[in-house]
């Protein structure tokens, strides 16, 4: 994992590199010349930048610090919340690739627990709301069950409809507010 | 009266701190038909400095929507006497009572307020009382006099002194109040920077039950409103919530997640004999006492969709009783038993409704966007309920034939779930 990140890194230097070296700089116009010093101004705060990059690659390396893949996100484990339909909370097809993901994450690690929270929008009332976010979280635990994770690593809670991530009275905040988040215990 | 004296002074008596009086607007809307006209003559002696008096007894009596107002304040010196000649005016003009008084103060800090309601027609006095109180506690005698007009007047006795509770939500912190009925003289019994929800009066008013995420889950709480002193009455594992308690005082209905799926379970009020009701994977929530304490009203979604099911309160078969929406949440009883209010939604929206439970008709009382957590006062004849205006939370008061309106705008917070007692 730590060495796919550096060759992610390298080539993002490579491309800044290249893409500056494609910039005219051979015009005689004075307009082209002024140009052409920004463009070297570009190119040498971007080298400065790839070395500070590589620098900093490099001290990665010497370091060690493993990189934990909850923490990457280009990885699958970054999607961390399951979004539910009004008054549902069965889990769509769609999240199937992530939670195997995340179960077959726990599985390798039996040190990593989740907690998973159940959150509903702010329609209706806060008590069948509250039920309701408790079976969401559920939801999102069977599920993780039947994907081989261990019960003693995962607890639910239900915050109803008192946690909104997205604030606001529209179709668009409630899909937000309706779902179960995957926390890691660590986080 | 007298009892219900003795709990209003305790709970002014036993607060932390009252806090400024609320930024309230009143918007009353219903129709005049059959409604009682009354006169209210200016006390003599209140002059600017104490007419809250006389405007909160008005405000009163309009929100009960059974009676209206003969406006008399251009007789000049008012009617203060029961003798005075110009009653006559009061009659002409349509009024058949007029409420008369006077404010007299008895030392540096004390008024003597009294008051007479006068047959308009006949000229006789209906009622007279006389009380002593400090400038703090007018709006507290105002709504003393209006309940005695009230019931005078129409025979039922009124619930102006009783109290209200409701969640208010301010950024990020939370408050448990506790207001007059009208919304005014809040007062916070709680604050926390986690959720609060569903609180719960004891029928005596002098207890109230609620939720607190202040562990990080859901907790009900039960304390004394005069001491302030709490303990934990349910603390289990998962989610603790929606406390109801029975007529009598001596249980507590609850939703516990500790065994699996949302159920209802039964406690005694001290935290012991912990009896579970219900099973299954459904939602069981919400549960709420009838009157005679024989059964329990809750919210379930066991046929497919969150619907209101009665059953026996030492649990049993459940009886669906909504069928016309998708969405039938949050009921409560009235106190006569006869009926109960709840929460429908219809075409997207949430309204607050009424069953008469015999018949199974449905009165849909309310149009807002998304009115929720409907209770009766205690003389059954309004409901509270919390609605929404554009992004903020208000109070407002339906009576119970749905013909008059009233909305407690609040911009010091957003309010929600209130509910009413004594």
């Amino acid at each position: 994992m730590r060495n796919s990140l550096l060759v992610l890194l390298i080539a993002g230097v490579l491309a800044g590199c290249s893409s500056e070296a494609t910039k005219p700089d051979n015009s005689q116009a004075d307009a082209a010349r002024l140009a052409a010093e920004k463009a070297a101004a570009e190119k040498a705060a971007a080298d400065k930048a790839a070395a500070e990059a590589a620098a900093r690659a490099q001290q990665q390396q010497v370091t060690a610090q493993p990189i934990n893949p909850l923490n990457d996100p280009n990885s699958i484990l970054a999607q961390r919340s399951v979004y539910f339909a009004f008054d549902k909370s069965n889990i769509t097809s769609e999240y199937q690739p992530m939670l195997q993901a995340h179960a077959a994450y726990l599985v390798a690690h039996t040190n990593a627990k989740v907690q998973l929270q159940g959150n509903c929008d702010n329609r209706g009332s806060v008590e069948y709301n509250l039920a309701l976010g408790q079976r969401r979280a559920d939801s999102v635990k069977n599920a993780l069950h039947l994907l081989n994770v261990p019960d003693a690593q995962m607890s639910t809670i239900s915050y109803g409809k008192e946690k909104p991530r997205a604030l606001g009275n529209n179709e668009a905040a409630w899909a937000q507010n309706r779902r179960t988040d995957i926390v890691y215990q660590s986080e | 009266m007298i009892s219900g004296w003795r709990v209003g002074l305790l709970i002014l008596g036993c607060g932390t701190s009252w806090l400024a009086q609320a930024a309230m607007t009143i918007d009353i809307t219903g129709g005049e038909a059959t409604k009682i006209p009354v006169a209210i003559s200016p006390f003599e002696g209140a002059g600017q400095q104490y007419r809250v008096v006389t405007d909160v007894v008005a405000a009163d009596l309009l929100r009960s929507g059974e009676l209206s107002l003969v406006d008399i304040s251009d007789l000049n010196p008012p009617l203060v006497e029961p003798t005075d000649a110009r009653f006559g005016v009061a009659k002409q003009r349509g009024a058949e009572a007029v409420v008369l008084g006077k404010i007299v103060p008895e030392n540096d800090h004390e008024l003597d307020v009294r008051f007479r309601l006068m047959d308009a027609v006949q000229q006789t006095q209906m009622a007279g009382y006389s009380y002593t109180a400090n400038v703090s506690q007018l709006r507290t005698i105002a709504h003393k006099i209006a309940d005695v007009v009230y019931q005078k007047l129409t025979g039922v006795p009124g619930i102006f002194s009783t109290h209200i509770a409701y969640i208010m939500q301010t950024g990020s912190v939370y408050r448990l109040q506790v207001a007059d009925s009208d919304g005014q003289n809040a007062q916070t019994v709680l604050k926390s920077t986690e959720p609060l929800m569903s609180p719960a009066w004891s029928p005596d008013g002098n207890k109230m039950a609620y939720v607190s995420f202040e562990k990080g889950h859901a907790v009900v709480y039960e304390q004394s409103m005069a001491t302030g002193k709490r303990f934990v009455l349910a603390g289990f594992h998962g989610s603790n919530s929606a406390p109801a308690w029975s007529p009598d005082g001596s249980k507590i209905a609850m939703v516990l997640t500790r065994d699996g799926g949302s159920q209802i379970y039964v406690v005694r009020a001290d935290g012991s004999g912990l009896t579970r009701l219900t099973s299954g994977g459904a939602i069981n929530t919400e549960p709420n006492w009838s009157p005679d304490g024989n059964t329990l009203l809750f919210t379930s979604d066991r046929d497919g969709s969150p619907q209101i099911y009665s059953m026996p309160s030492t649990g049993g078969q459940p009886t669906r009783l909504t069928f016309d929406s998708k969405y039938n949440v949050s009921p409560h009883w009235s106190p006569d038993g006869k009926s109960f209010v709840f929460v429908t939604r219809n075409e997207g929206q949430f309204h607050i409704a009424v069953m008469d439970v015999a018949s199974g008709q449905v009165q849909v009382l309310t149009n807002g966007d998304n009115d929720e957590s409907p209770s009766f006062a205690p003389n059954g004849k309004m409901i509270l309920y919390a609605t929404q205006m554009g992004d903020n939370g208000d109070l407002a008061v339906v009576t119970s034939d749905g013909q008059t309106h009233e909305q407690l705008v609040n911009t010091e917070g957003y309010m929600e779930e209130p509910v009413w007692g004594r």
